[in-house]
């Protein structure tokens, strides 16, 4: 019987995610620059804010990656935990980058947006701050990795922290809420229809969206496959070392 | 585990750096802020709570190496680890004693120091309930720190990273403690968060901390 | 080219700041799976496997 565990064995998943990997990144690839070129060089601007609305196609995906990311990690984490595949707790450590790279864009072009928009490139405004606490996070997940040289040791924990760090996080994102009003305008995209920004916008931003998705899952899969292969490579240095 | 933490104590004290090297930092700091500033009372007063759980958080992170880091060297960790008391109460016992020779001093200092940087009187004793009720968690999340880090020769640095995003949302209810007490404005719903995330902290993290113990000791 | 307007060096900058960024970590992904994988190939070539 087929199960989602026999991707657990490291074969198993550097053979399906090489199967898988071009169509993934294929994807990525068709849907950022269809949804990045429909957004910059077919949508109007907004008659309130003019032009810069067009940020809204990279600012709003890689902010929902940043946490996407950390919560995959969140999943990652507890999977090895409970089950002990190496992949997953490698699949972790291969999001860690993506996600920081994806939380420093969604900061960048925040900020950018903010000055013309409320005339200030930071405030501490509970999202704001939130995402830079998150981007804190991060940084300290990647530096425990980079510290612990017994990669078991270091998968375990890593995926400690990432669990305690993510208790911590929702209490943080609770925490400035309640310390500061914000400038930040509510949720881009939600079930309610009516917060949602208007349709014109709309499409091209689920197009970028998934853009950003495939990527991340592109890349996991291709840095995944490269943490594998780089501990096949430090058991055969070992192996030769001892011969 | 009671005679744990008198020896922990023990330690501390006999070191010399227990109650003098935390406080030491914690009134530097303090006297450091006006020469950055300015001696204006009027500015200095509206920072004075800020400073002082700033101060207060990195004094706490700058014995927290101490909680395991020398037990761990001597060995004395291992025979902890398989002795018949549970990691966790080990812990917890270790927590505790480095609040009381970290977290308790600071808490008694702060008024003092609240005159130099002209806190007002009645937010002082916003200030002591919140360093008194906000502190402890300090001393626990470091030691789930220092559990995570204690293998490593260089942990001191990157322990702070670790810890310190953790730190936030006690700071930010502390500092709110001592900011709506200042003004007059209803308190007690913030006190109660920040009791709540002490009393949740030293519940769930010990297990955390000893799970982290657990992996480094292997 | 559509007119940003008076916005356009906010919108240009952050779209740079962007593909500048993504465009690094996929190469740098890229880069080190290549050097990865050579090396591991080397090993196994060297260990007759």
């Amino acid at each position: 019987m087929a199960s989602l565990w026999q991707y657990a064995n490291p074969q198993k998943f550097l053979a399906v995610s090489r199967a898988v990997l071009p169509f993934v990144a294929g994807g990525a690839a068709i849907c950022l620059v269809v949804g990045l070129v429909w957004g910059f060089f077919f949508t109007p601007d907004d008659y309130k804010q003019g032009s810069t609305v067009k940020i809204i196609y990279l600012h709003v995906p890689a902010a929902l990656m940043a946490i996407n990311a950390w919560l995959m990690m969140l999943v990652a984490s507890l999977i090895w935990l409970v089950r002990r595949h190496h992949v997953s707790a490698l699949a972790a450590k291969a999001a860690a980058p993506i996600g920081i790279t994806m939380t420093v864009i969604a900061l960048v072009t925040g900020a950018i947006w903010g000055e013309p928009m409320w005339g200030t490139y930071w405030a501490w405004d509970p999202r704001l701050t939130s995402f830079l606490i998150l981007f804190l996070f991060y940084l300290g997940y990647s530096a425990l990795w980079q510290a612990i040289e017994s990669p078991d040791a270091a998968a375990d924990l890593t995926s400690v922290l990432c669990m305690v760090g993510s208790v911590f996080a929702i209490l943080s994102r609770y925490a400035v809420n309640f310390w500061n009003q914000g400038l930040h305008q509510g949720a881009s995209l939600s079930l309610d229809k009516e917060e949602n920004v208007s349709d014109v916008f709309y499409l091209p931003l689920l197009v970028c969206i998934a853009g950003f998705i495939l990527l991340f899952v592109a890349l996991v899969l291709l840095r995944t496959q490269t943490e594998i292969r780089q501990r096949q490579l430090k058991a055969l240095e070992a192996r030769e070392r001892m011969a | 585990m009671i005679a744990l933490f008198w020896r922990d104590m023990r330690l501390a004290m006999r070191a010399g750096g227990g109650f003098g090297l935390g406080l030491s930092f914690f009134l530097i700091l303090t006297v450091l802020v006006p020469f950055g500033v300015g001696p204006q009372s009027e500015i200095l007063s509206v920072i004075a709570p800020g400073i002082l759980w700033v101060g207060a958080l990195l004094a706490c992170l700058l014995s927290l190496d101490r909680i395991f880091a020398l037990d761990f060297e001597d060995g004395s960790l291992d025979l902890l680890a398989t002795a018949p008391i549970p990691l966790e109460g080990v812990v917890a016992m270790k927590a505790a004693a480095h609040w009381v020779t970290t977290g308790l001093p600071l808490v008694i200092a702060a008024p003092v120091l609240g005159v130099l940087l002209h806190l007002e009187g009645g937010a002082v004793r916003w200030l002591i309930l919140g360093l008194i009720i906000g502190t402890p968690a300090l001393s626990m999340i470091g030691a789930f720190g220092a559990g995570l880090t204690v293998g490593l020769k260089r942990g001191g640095l990157l322990m702070s990273l670790l810890v310190l995003p953790l730190y936030v949302p006690t700071l930010i209810f502390g500092a709110e403690v001592v900011k709506r007490g200042a003004l007059g404005m209803e308190v007690q719903g913030v006190i109660l968060i920040l009791s709540a995330i002490t009393l949740a902290v030293w519940a769930l993290l010990p297990f955390a901390a000893a799970a982290a113990l657990r992996i480094n000791l292997r | 080219m559509p007119d940003l307007g008076k916005y356009a060096d906010a919108v240009l900058s952050s779209y740079a700041v962007t593909i500048v960024l993504l465009v690094a970590l996929i190469g740098h992904s890229v880069w080190r799976g290549r050097r990865v994988r050579r090396q591991l190939a080397e090993i196994q070539a060297r260990n007759g496997k």
